[in-house]
């Protein structure tokens, strides 16, 4: 039998393993943003299966795990909110949303084939 | 191990993280003209403070430390600067006062305009950088590394897209997706560490780590994302079109600073939370895709068309070097990492390519300002009218191939020396051989400069002297950094 804590540990692995999968294979910006939300959602599950485990008597939960997870939401918001403006402002300027570099560049063919 | 308590001369510490970002509020407040005056009294309040920080260090011989609110670590945070953390806080603090005044001439709001974006965004940003950099350079705990790592990311990324074209706004979002991965994986790293031994502080951490599996994953993924937000190769390709499309003061920030935050964070890791854990082979591992930087992002660097992407991928080749010390710092007898002359070795040559690469962005974004083009064939007799653009672009390169008095030279010369010793022939033929190349493409450009025949080039705009000044200042810097052999190698022991 596994308790709860064992559980949810797996769970947030498996989210991290799906995320960072869909991360590295999905071309489109905006799947790889929705990706990393689920590898930060792994990763926060994560907090809260340690804050668990690590409950004092008489505590809910480890206390320290859970403001770590609060700022860790503070801080991926942005990161998500900052990820979707450039995207957006991208959208806007190129009328694309795609990190593919279409046209070759004007001046050296071969230096920017090499980033595509 | 003693408690640890504020020293002495602690709240410098806080000083240092706290006044950059209390200028990003005020120029963000301000607004318009406003911003970039209190973006330079800020830059002379900071230089203040790191040599006070280094003056501090030196005098006292151990390392500074501040406890946040009187709260003893683990339960509080500790901030604490040794020897490196002193040495990158003043390298960091030179550089960015040296950008500072380039940028006055490109990032002035023009008259008759109350605000204009791009000053403001650009002043804002550069203190923001400095103060997060500071925050890395001093945390003592992982989450505040965490937290310090991704304001430097949010600070760089709109950097990157500051002209807003089609292009630039692609290399910040590519830029951006790779560090966020980078910095998730740090956190799960984190996560990681904190369920298995319950304490995030780097000196508790240290005393604690067991060579368990938890502690090798946990290892092993926040290097991996270190190194993509550093790019080291083959998690590199981001970093050209980001740092040669974005604008030469940018460019010197992103190039020269900015990636040194990540590697300095993989430094802590290794040397200060794992010296036991670590293994060989990851080492080597680790050195082996240094030495794949070097000579791809050289051989690539040749091969450029335009000069600014030339000196982005000298940039990749360049940050191989920062991971060659991995292998070599490792004690053979003792299977430790022990922070010798390897270490010594891989500090100087990143406050060395901070000043020389900043420098060289400078001087190669006042030739493209100069000629309105970047492109190397179109160099031909620019070395008569731009004369100290080009001695600055060449002092950096020199620096980067590493003779003598180059701080670069003395980077090599202790690595090389580390090789030796650690009986590691291998890595020494790679640092030769990746000098080789970079004098390759340095001689490359200068030849093109300096041709005799060719007819001087009518410069399209005049060029503000201050900039070439200020290219070449650094250029000299870094030049002449290998003379602190005599004098300031030992404050990077101290407090270690």
């Amino acid at each position: 039998m596994t308790d709860a804590a064992t559980l949810f540990g797996l769970l947030a692995a498996a989210l991290v393993g799906i995320g960072l999968y869909a991360l590295i294979v999905n071309p489109q910006p905006l799947r790889k943003i929705v990706a990393f939300n689920v590898v930060g959602n792994g990763v926060f599950m994560l907090f809260g299966a340690i804050a668990h485990r690590g409950a004092g008597s008489g505590w809910g939960g480890d206390p320290v795990p859970q403001a770590l997870l609060i700022t860790g939401l503070v801080v991926a918001f942005p990161a998500s909110a900052l990820a979707i403006a450039l995207l957006l402002r991208l959208h806007d300027v190129a009328g694309s949303a795609t990190l593919a570099t279409d046209a070759p560049a004007p001046v050296s063919p071969d230096g920017k084939a090499a980033d595509a | 191990m003693p408690p640890m308590t504020t020293t002495p001369g602690g709240l410098l510490l806080v000083l240092a993280v706290l006044v950059p970002f209390v200028g990003v509020l005020a120029a963000f407040a301000l607004g318009g003209r406003n911003a970039q005056r209190v973006a330079m009294g800020t830059m002379l309040a900071g230089l203040g403070i790191a040599i006070a920080v280094a003056a501090a260090v030196a005098r006292s011989g151990d390392a500074l430390v501040y406890l946040l609110g009187g709260w003893g670590v683990p339960l509080g945070i500790a901030l604490r600067a040794d020897g490196l953390a002193v040495v990158m806080i003043l390298a960091v603090a030179v550089v960015i006062v040296g950008i500072g005044a380039y940028a006055r001439a490109d990032f002035g709001t023009p008259p008759g305009v109350r605000e204009a974006r791009a000053p403001l965004v650009f002043w804002t940003l550069l203190l923001a950088i400095w103060g997060s950099l500071n925050l890395v350079f001093v945390s003592g705990d992982l989450f505040t590394l965490y937290v310090a790592l991704e304001l430097l990311t949010f600070a760089a990324v709109p950097l990157v897209s500051l002209d807003g074209r089609a292009e630039t706004l692609r290399a910040a979002l590519r830029y951006l997706l790779y560090a966020l991965l980078g910095s998730i994986l740090y956190l799960l790293g984190t996560v990681l560490l904190y369920g298995v031994y319950g304490t995030l502080d780097i000196a508790l951490l240290a005393a604690r780590v067991q060579p368990e599996p938890a502690t090798l994953a946990a290892a092993a993924l926040m290097t991996a994302g270190l190194l993509a937000k550093t790019a080291l190769f083959p998690l590199h390709l981001w970093l050209p079109p980001a740092h040669a499309g974005a604008p030469p003061a940018a460019s010197a920030v992103l190039s020269g600073l900015v990636i040194k935050g990540s590697w300095f964070l993989v430094v802590r890791l290794w040397f200060d939370v794992f010296p036991d854990v670590v293994t060989a082979p990851s080492a080597q591992l680790l050195a082996g895709l240094g030495a794949a930087a070097i000579l791809v992002g050289n051989v690539v660097a040749l091969r450029q068309a335009r000069l600014k992407l030339m000196v982005a991928y000298s940039t990749v080749a360049q940050i191989g070097y920062l991971f060659l010390m991995f292998p070599l710092a490792l004690d053979p007898a003792s299977a430790r990492l022990e922070g010798g002359g390897a270490l010594a070795g891989g500090m100087m040559h990143a406050v060395s390519h901070a000043t020389a690469k900043a420098a060289m962005f400078m001087a190669a974004g006042v030739i493209y300002a100069a000629l309105g083009h970047d492109r190397i064939a179109g160099l031909a007799g620019i070395g008569r009218v731009l004369p100290v653009s080009v001695l600055a672009f060449t002092l950096g390169g020199v620096s980067l191939i590493g003779l003598p008095p180059s701080g670069g030279f003395l980077a090599k010369w202790l690595l090389l020396a580390a090789a030796v010793a650690t009986g590691q022939w291998w890595w020494a033929a790679v640092m030769l051989v990746g000098g080789l190349l970079t004098a390759g493409y340095v001689f490359l450009v200068l030849a093109r400069a300096l041709a005799s025949g060719a007819e001087a080039p009518a410069l399209r705009a005049p060029i503000p002297r201050s900039q070439e000044a200020v290219a070449l200042a650094l250029a000299l810097g870094s030049m002449l950094l290998g003379l602190v052999a005599f004098t300031g190698v030992h404050l990077l022991g101290i407090g270690r």
